[in-house]
């Protein structure tokens, strides 16, 4: 197991977002979690990348406990984190945002021979490269910011809602990488709101709801399950809530 | 999608990187030429004083933008770092007995020093903030050294101001040592400008400009690195206070810590291109030698003031990035309309070869198509 929540219950300000999460992400997999609006799926990932130090709880990170790690140590541990939309800095040129990625490497050798393998897998870094970012349509700016998250070559990649803003194409494009990064032995947790897109590609697939895991499974068992089209509508599974992973 | 990339090269690669250095070596044997050919082409004028102030304000402007021209974040109160520099010289050399024609300028450094060491605290409490804050703090800092210099006698003689020494070149030899010791800062600031712009320490700087947390959230240190950079643009700044306060003989707290000051480096800096290399020397340039040539007729004394608004809002509505980089914006424009020449072999723009993402078995990984979707 790569990464382990226990019993995680945090939040912003006086409530708690989450409430006693529990979830584990196998080494080499694609997780994706997925639920209404406020389940606390993107409050999971502040958690695990350090923007968000969890009240109550444990994180482990290969058998290491990282709970109350700063984002920059976590970084250092190979977690890395693409926020929820239009993460790149519009005034900087594509190759700069993506050498960003890089930042806490002091070795330039290595970062260049990054620069080179990332520019080879997303050859829009190097067509585009001294473009400013603003310029790049929404889907090209994901695989921007994909191409900048494989810089530190991280071992856990969070992807926080992906799809978002993206034409059916650009989405096509963008889960179709999300594949080819776990094909390269990257781990990916990622969390969607458009269900069906995020599950298809997933080998494991993690229902929230109200700041708790709610159901969890393989991707097939997630979307032939008849009650998350009512979640979707607002509605909620029966049963009491499963907080310790089968 | 747009079919054509607009980077296509209109002029070859290798002549572009030719030009550069070439421009360069020009524009620094002119600078260096100038105390020799003033004289001779504009005799009888005060060109060199011109010169001088030019050199001095356009290497303040380069340190200036070393900080906020590539943070983002617009500080107002550098002539505390000005008037410290100068006081600190006119103390130095009063406290050491330093008369020597050449001693005031080696004890340039020790300015920059001082300056730097007051600029640590004053980073330290100003840069918690961010946006207006920071600059209503900086231009507060500002009045608070201003008010120390003229109450805190026993070191500053209050109003009454302090003296330097006066050197003993005269005539046509006056201002060409301050010319070249100018020169020399400037080129130290561009220079220090130039290394923090391509490292990667100025890609952070930069990355802080964009989205300070963001920035943070790929491991810059966001603190220490917009103190360094603010405590390095002091330095410079402290220098030029020390020679510019060598230059005109004394020192006054009206002076030495003049309002006026951060209004005409950021005139200068935005008129150029903020976070570019050469918009703060073009700035200086235009704006320097017009001032002194308003401020130097007796009928236009003050009128430079209203050259100084007038300027800023022609930049505001004209001109919100600077002449460098709009300049820049239009030839790219301009290339961009041309027919394509400079393709990349293989590449066809705005193709897309739909379907899914291709992939292949672990390990080997297909290349991502360029398109990433509809804008």
């Amino acid at each position: 197991m790569l990464l382990k929540l226990t019993n995680v219950v945090a939040g912003y300000g006086g409530g708690d977002v989450l409430q006693g999460v529990d979830i584990s992400v196998e080494r080499g997999s694609i997780t994706c979690i997925v639920g209404p609006n406020g389940a606390g799926k993107s409050t999971v990932l502040r958690v695990v990348s350090g923007l968000l130090k969890p009240r109550i709880g444990q994180v482990v990170f290969n058998d290491r406990p990282i709970g109350g790690l700063s984002p920059r140590q976590i970084l250092a541990l190979g977690i890395v984190q693409v926020a929820q939309s239009h993460s790149l800095f519009p005034k900087m040129t594509v190759r700069e945002n993506v050498r960003l990625g890089a930042f806490m490497l002091n070795d330039r050798a290595l970062v260049n021979r990054r620069l080179a393998e990332v520019e080879a897998l997303f050859p829009l870094v190097r067509e585009r490269a001294d473009e400013r970012a603003a310029s790049l349509s929404g889907g090209q700016q994901r695989l921007v910011e994909f191409a900048r998250s494989l810089m530190l070559d991280p071992t856990l990649i969070l992807l926080d809602e992906p799809s978002m803003g993206l034409d059916p194409k650009a989405l096509r494009q963008v889960m179709g990488m999300v594949t080819t990064m776990r094909q390269t032995g990257k781990t990916v947790l990622l969390v969607e709101q458009n269900a069906r897109a995020g599950l298809s590609i997933s080998d494991h697939g993690i229902v929230m709801e109200s700041g708790r895991v709610r159901l969890e499974g393989s991707h097939q068992e997630i979307l032939s399950n008849p009650e998350i089209s009512s979640l979707y509508l607002g509605g909620t599974i029966a049963g009491p809530a499963r907080p310790t992973m089968p | 999608m747009t079919t054509q990339s607009p980077q296509s090269p209109a002029i070859p690669t290798d002549r572009l990187a030719l030009i550069k250095p070439i421009a360069l070596v020009v524009l620094l044997a002119v600078a260096l030429a100038v105390p020799s050919a003033a004289p001779v082409l504009f005799p009888g004028t005060a060109i060199m004083a011109i010169a001088v102030f030019t050199v001095l304000y356009a290497a303040c402007a380069s340190a200036w933008n070393i900080f906020s021209g590539y943070t983002g974040y617009i500080a107002l109160g550098h002539a505390v770092f000005f008037g410290s520099g100068a006081y600190a010289l006119a103390i130095m050399c009063k406290g050491w007995h330093v008369h020597s024609d050449y001693g005031p300028l080696l004890l340039l450094p020790l300015c920059g020093v001082i300056a730097a060491i007051i600029a640590i605290p004053v980073g330290i409490i100003s840069l918690r903030t961010r946006g207006h804050t920071f600059v209503v703090i900086t231009i507060a800092t500002f009045f608070i050294f201003q008010l120390l210099a003229y109450n805190l006698r026993f070191i500053t003689q209050g109003s009454a101001g302090l003296e330097l020494p006066i050197p003993s070149w005269s005539g046509a030899a006056f201002d060409p040592p301050f010319y070249y010791t100018g020169l020399l800062i400037l080129l130290l600031a561009v220079g220090a400008s130039w290394w923090v712009r391509r490292s990667k320490y100025g890609l952070g700087l930069l990355a802080i400009k964009d989205d300070e947390d963001r920035a943070r959230g790929l491991g810059v240190r966001t603190g220490p690195s917009k103190l360094l950079a603010f405590t390095l643009s002091a330095f410079f700044v402290g220098m030029l206070g020390g020679l510019w306060a060598y230059y005109i003989e004394s020192v006054f707290p009206n002076s030495g810590f003049d309002a006026l000051f951060d209004v005409a480096i950021a005139l200068m800096v935005f008129l150029g291109g903020l976070g570019t290399l050469a918009g703060p020397i073009l700035g200086a340039l235009i704006l320097i030698p017009a001032q002194q040539y308003v401020a130097s007729d007796r009928t236009l004394t003050s009128w430079y003031l209203i050259l100084y608004g007038a300027l800023f809002l022609v930049v505001i509505l004209l001109l919100p990035e600077g002449i460098l980089p709009t300049v820049r914006k239009r030839l790219i424009q301009w290339r961009g309309r041309r027919p394509a020449t400079g393709a990349a072999p293989g590449a066809t723009p705005g193709a897309f070869p739909g379907g899914p993402p291709r992939s292949g078995p672990p390990g080997r990984v297909a290349p991502v198509s360029s398109d990433g979707g509809e804008r």
